[in-house]
């Protein structure tokens, strides 16, 4: 949905009054000036993702006058998210984040023509939604995206400024450019699922997507103004805990399956399945056999059923709330499967049911017949068992 | 003549939290393999099934990757730093 009216050509750009008081900070240094600011005013870019990266990339973009902002999004304002995610506020809690995108950018910048696509990006819409903007900023939170995004901006031939985060670390490049190399010549495939923690299951230092962002801001801007060295070839690596940055040389792959000299993707593709990610699972925590509800666990212990709880998390998560469970971490569980006795009805729980999931599946393959997986996990519990249990 | 290489947070699991590791070797090859005989957890995370570097692992010599030197036979000393990147997705959620 386009929220203003379109603005006419390129040609057509000026300033208001109001503009050159609002830029002025712009308009005196001698990069920018009243060309520049006219550049970034012509400018259209396209935020996949209003969450953690999204939030200072919108805030930022907006304030610097970026003409046009198109915003990705299909997700409601959680107040887990509101450490990091900055574009949202405690009274938007249950909003569509694009919702409270578009009124946090109108409040800094009524100027900014606004955007939004509240959908999933798949490779049925991509092409279309990416092919309206000049610049795309990358600030998704999954495998099969980023190759999406990464993909349509290669065909697209559109600059795709690049940010991801886990934990303390942070690495920010600027893909796609021309002559420059693709997310794919960095990393050809995917991890499987599973190998590599998300965000979810890792945690984040909540200010860090607010440097990486702001460092995206920052060259999607140096990009369109045409200033200074870009990343392009470039990435750079930061880590909050040590507040050192690195910084590493990337090369166009001449075999790059995408942007290579015999590219042999030629079209978007299947992402999910890419990633190793088959629907449904054979044995994933949708499994009807081998999952149990918060329900008909919360019955099963009310009739006095023996079962025995197995918590896969964190003992950090552990302290936060607990069913009772026998704690082993995910990872700990190979070498320490022999405290479990595989004849007892088990059900295995973790935070949201993918790392249970992943449990049962492990504990299924050396012969567990009767483990189960909590659908949901301690979230679902807390939220429809006991409403008192703390949630994160 | 010990080389440092520099472990990635979601790779510090596997490591006893160890930010970087000194170890002995004349080339990439040789650190990883002794790295991983010294953190075997670490083994399934750097190479697959035919013991080749995973695709989603980048390994480093100072600021160059070794796809573009010599590969996994890219020579060492104890002046490089050796460092292996992996791909991480987060940033929306």
């Amino acid at each position: 949905m386009r929220e203003t009216g379109g603005r006419g050509s390129r040609t057509d750009i000026r300033l208001s009054r109001e503009e050159i008081r609002r830029y002025g900070r712009h308009l005196i240094l001698p990069e920018v000036g009243l060309e520049g600011q006219m550049k970034l005013k012509a400018a259209s870019v396209l935020l996949v993702g209003a969450g953690g990266l999204g939030s200072p990339l919108a805030l930022y973009l907006a304030a610097a006058g970026i003409g046009r902002i198109g915003i990705v999004d299909f997700d409601v304002v959680d107040e887990s998210n509101l450490q990091r995610q900055v574009l949202h506020s405690t009274a938007d809690v249950g909003r569509p984040k694009l919702d409270s995108a578009r009124d946090r950018i109108r409040s800094i910048n009524p100027n900014v023509e606004i955007e939004l696509f509240d959908t999933h990006l798949t490779s049925a819409n991509a092409l279309g939604i990416l092919g309206g903007f000049d610049l795309v900023a990358d600030g998704t939170d999954n495998f099969p995206t980023r190759y999406l995004v990464n993909d349509a901006c290669v065909l697209l031939k559109k600059p795709n400024v690049y940010g991801s985060i886990f934990r303390f670390e942070g690495q920010v490049s600027v893909f796609s450019a021309p002559g420059g190399p693709c997310y794919r010549c960095l990393y050809a495939d995917p991890p499987p699922p599973g190998l590599v923690p998300s965000c979810a299951e890792g945690g984040v230092l909540g200010v860090l997507p607010g440097i990486i962002g702001t460092i995206q801001a920052a060259e999607t801007v140096k990009f369109i103004l045409g200033i200074g060295e870009s990343l392009v070839g470039r990435l750079l690596l930061f880590d909050a805990l040590t507040m050192r940055t690195r910084e590493l040389k990337l090369r166009r792959n001449p075999e790059c399956a995408i942007c290579g000299d015999n590219a042999s993707i030629t079209g978007l593709i299947d992402y999910e399945r890419f990633c190793g990610i088959e629907p449904p699972p054979a044995a994933g925590p949708g499994d009807g056999e081998s999952a149990i509800s918060v329900a008909a666990l919360k019955a099963m212990l009310d009739r006095g059923e023996g079962v025995f709880l197995l918590d896969v998390r964190e003992p950090r998560e552990y302290e936060i709330a607990n069913l009772g469970g026998h704690l082993i971490p995910l990872n700990d569980l190979p070498r320490r499967v022999h405290e479990l006795d595989s004849s007892q009805e088990t059900v295995v729980y973790c935070h949201s049911g993918m790392r249970s999931g992943q449990a049962v599946q492990f504990l299924k393959q050396l012969g567990f017949r009767k483990v189960k997986n909590l659908l949901g996990g301690i979230d679902a519990w807390a939220d429809a068992i006991d409403p008192d249990m703390p949630r994160y | 003549m010990a080389t440092r290489v520099l472990i990635p947070t979601p790779l510090r699991a596997y490591t006893e939290k160890k930010e970087s590791v000194l170890l002995e070797g004349n080339t990439v090859g040789e650190l990883l393999r002794g790295l991983t005989a010294t953190y075997p957890s670490l083994k399934k995370h750097l190479f697959d099934d035919t013991g080749s570097i995973r695709n989603f692992v980048n390994v480093y010599v100072n600021d160059e990757d070794i796809r573009y030197l010599q590969k996994e036979q890219t020579q060492v000393s104890e002046k490089d730093t050796v460092s292996i990147i992996p791909s991480i997705a987060g940033g929306r959620s």
